[in-house]
């Protein structure tokens, strides 16, 4: 037996012996942190096991904490947990976006500090970076951070903090060089959420609750050893995180599929045939409606291939410049599957709340409003247009 | 299914793209086009591409041919798009050698697929008799007449119709004009008695002719495939030509692209180079997306082929719709960002404009392929 049919036989009966039956169920994520809460008892002992494993974070390092698996490896765990239907034991910023930046960028004592707890999801992790002044300018952010002996002082206000009401601690960044050029006066800070001087206010949205916050540090305190990647050297770190975001977020477009066996129908077509109705042919009756359908899903397709076009020429060495559109494509295309919902749905799409509207119709309405921030957020569809223009095209600034 | 070429398909690729660039570029299409070239393609060029095997990549190794598959035919297109290259290829690569191979009995294709390989024979499909794609609703009629049928009927837009050595007609010997079965193929001899064909000057100065058939006679081994069963080959066949099409247009766009890019990096106005306003940076951003998005759609579409696909019908229909959307785009733009000599036949750029709109008309247009989609779909 090769090493791989090894592990993948040794993975299934620890998975077996380990995975709680009410796990092996869908159902949400445990997001952990110091005031964890759990659905499910079954939920917290998962996570345990896991963690103990290093397999929340199956590629990172072993001496981390991490699971120490190669690529190979992590495919067969997540094959084999798919197997099962074992739900993921963990979700979080950390694992997503801050982790990956310390191993890169941080020093070998952050590294063995702050990566471990991420695996074992001991604390909650959330973003500060835009400022009610600085959007889709991050790079002219004001929260300062000033050196007192150990530590920094931190005053100012982050906005679009996901769960900073939940959160234990604060990846950051911070203006620590005044005087510097705006891109050169930046920092990479982590700071603890459970002291006096920060304060956290939600967000209410368009779309109703959201994790949103408003976060204010007034006289914050965080020791100078949390800053990660070098004294004003923040933006090279900010950067690369903003890049993990963005796959994050560009995924979301593809949600209408985009298997060539299959025959997906992307949801679309059964919305416009059960609010439009039907013709004789069975065909949606209402002409126009189903030429929207039609072409966003023959779109929908194009993306998911070219999503699939895009990893295959990354594993062969290339990173392809494709990439770079996911976002602002992935974004737009779901912001118009939502509009089309709506217009096949007719009045049965605007409801609020309560009588008259089914879950599901409501939850399309919420929806519907939420995608409007997916254009926005983690770079808006202007700046992808920018970036793509300057770094792929190579068309000049001046 | 794999996205990206492999090894000796990327080399296909080059090889093709370097021969194209160095015999082959607008310049040659230019000469063809103004010293009225009246069969609409240099012969010495197409010679050089049979030697190169490309009228043999579709064509089984038994019948002389190389059997290389729809990816390399798709790259080969692509890069023809590119350089405005005229040549039989099209229809009698694609379309002759998908039509007898996979429509033909054995002495047919024994007979008339190693000509194809070696050069020695040229095909057009006569298809459509309305301006608008409608394959299987054919009005040209077969009647039987003792051992022998008489077709009578008009063709229109058959591409290379005026310069093909074999011409298959789709015909009916059964039922109604728009009955899908009841269609048959017929091999005819362009020099036959009754057989009146016109060359037809289109916006691309490309090939295309009208056909009229007066009681053409033709004997019953004649028919290509089954009697009445013609439907069947011919959807195949066009899926193909329509992917093969579909990789000219990505090529198409991929140029008059590349040539906006160009032009924006070096026009000045206002005192600056054109291409550091933002209204034009983003359009060609999304024009980059969008023809990001056909080129996965296109290679799609030739795996399709490749693998034998039971999706293959729509993801035809994505390909030819992709293309279509994409290189209507691109080539309305590209002409626009040029500005004044983006409407002068001196500059390239129109002459992409002009061949997309013909390969737009090509075995079904975008908003065809899009209603084909949903019907394949069940919506």
């Amino acid at each position: 037996m090769s090493e791989l049919q090894t592990f993948r036989e040794e993975t299934r009966n620890w998975l077996e012996a380990n995975c709680p039956p009410e796990m092996r169920k869908p159902g949400d994520i445990a997001w952990g942190g110091r005031n964890a809460q759990f659905s499910h008892p079954d939920q917290e002992l998962w996570l345990q096991r896991m963690g103990e494993k290093g397999w929340t974070c199956p590629t990172w390092p072993s001496e981390y904490g991490g699971g120490g698996l190669s690529k190979e490896e992590n495919k067969i765990l997540q094959e084999e947990m798919g197997a099962i239907g074992a739900r993921s034991p963990l979700g979080s910023f950390g694992i997503w976006m801050l982790g990956p930046a310390l191993l890169e960028f941080a020093t070998e004592e952050q590294k063995k500090e702050h990566l471990p707890p991420i695996v074992r999801g001991e604390y909650w992790w959330c973003q500060g970076y835009s400022e009610p002044g600085s959007g889709s300018d991050l790079a002219s952010l004001s929260t300062k951070a000033v050196a007192d002996g150990d530590n920094y002082i931190i005053n100012g206000q982050k906005i679009w903090t996901s769960y900073a009401d939940k959160a234990d601690k604060i990846f950051c960044l911070v203006r620590t060089g005044p005087q510097e050029p705006k891109h050169d006066g930046i920092s990479f800070l982590l700071i603890d959420m459970d002291q006096p001087g920060v304060t956290t206010r939600p967000i209410t949205l368009i779309s109703g609750k959201s994790p949103f916050c408003e976060t204010f540090f007034d006289d914050a305190k965080a020791p100078t050893k949390d800053l990660v990647g070098g004294l004003n050297k923040g933006w090279t770190v900010a950067k690369r995180l903003l890049e993990h975001e963005r796959t994050m977020i560009s995924a979301m477009g593809l949600s209408g599929g985009g298997d060539g066996s299959k025959k997906t129908k992307s949801g679309l077509a059964e919305i416009g045939k059960k609010y439009a109705g039907v013709d004789s042919d069975q065909k949606i009756s209402d002409s126009a409606l189903r030429r929207k359908i039609a072409m966003h899903d023959l779109n929908s397709r194009a993306f998911g291939l070219t999503m699939q076009r895009v990893g295959e020429e990354t594993k062969v060495g290339s990173p392809s410049p494709a990439a770079a559109m996911s976002k602002y494509y992935g974004t737009e295309h779901n912001k118009l599957r939502y509009e089309l919902m709506l217009e096949a749905m007719g009045t049965q799409a605007i409801g609020w709340e309560g009588e008259g509207f089914s879950m599901e119709e409501l939850q399309i309405t919420r929806d519907w409003l939420r995608t409007k921030a997916n254009s926005i957020e983690g770079g808006t569809s202007e700046v992808q247009l920018n970036v793509i223009s300057k770094r792929v095209l190579g068309l000049p600034d001046k | 299914m794999a996205l990206i070429l492999n090894e000796e398909q990327q080399s296909l690729k080059d090889i093709a793209k370097e021969f194209l660039q160095k015999n082959a570029p607008v310049t040659h299409f230019r000469e063809v086009r103004d010293t009225q070239n009246q069969q609409g393609y240099d012969n010495s060029l197409w010679q050089e591409m049979v030697n190169l095997g490309w009228s043999g990549i579709l064509i089984p190794e038994e019948y002389g041919g190389f059997d290389f598959g729809m990816i390399g035919m798709g790259s080969i297109f692509e890069e023809m798009g590119k350089t405005l290259t005229p040549s039989p290829l099209f229809s009698t690569g694609v379309l002759g050698a998908s039509l007898i191979s996979l429509g033909g009995n054995d002495n047919q294709k024994q007979s008339l697929l190693p000509q194809i390989v070696e050069g020695n024979l040229t095909t057009a499909l006569a298809l459509e008799e309305t301006n608008r794609h409608a394959p299987f609703s054919i009005a040209t009629e077969a009647k039987k007449e003792g051992d022998n049928f008489e077709i009578s009927g008009e063709k229109t837009f058959v591409i290379d119709g005026h310069s093909a050595n074999l011409i298959i007609v789709a015909s009916r010997t059964e039922g109604a004009t728009d009955d899908a079965s009841g269609i048959t193929l017929f091999l005819v001899d362009p020099e036959s008695k009754g057989v009146e064909i016109t060359k037809t000057s289109m916006v691309d100065s490309r090939n295309a002719a009208s056909i009229k058939f007066n009681k053409v006679i033709v004997s019953q081994s004649e028919i290509l495939g089954e009697q009445n069963n013609g439907a069947a080959v011919l959807e195949e066949v066009l899926d193909r030509a329509q992917i093969a099409i579909s990789a000219e247009m990505l090529g198409n766009a991929s140029q008059a692209f590349d040539l906006t890019l160009e032009y924006l990096k070096e026009r000045k106005q206002f005192g600056a180079v054109i291409g550091t306003f933002q209204a034009l940076q983003h359009r060609a951003a999304e024009m980059y997306s969008e023809l990001e998005l056909t080129k996965s759609s296109v290679i799609a579409a030739c795996n399709a082929v490749d693998e034998k696909s039971n999706d293959l019908k729509r993801m035809a229909s994505l390909a030819k719709f992709k293309a279509g959307e994409t290189n209507y785009l691109v080539t309305n733009e590209a002409v626009q960002m040029h500005g004044g000599v983006g409407v002068t036949d001196e500059y390239d750029v129109g002459l992409f404009m002009k061949r997309a709109r013909v390969t737009e008309q090509i075995f079904g247009n975008s908003e065809y392929h899009l209603d084909r989609y949903a019907n394949l779909s069940d919506y």
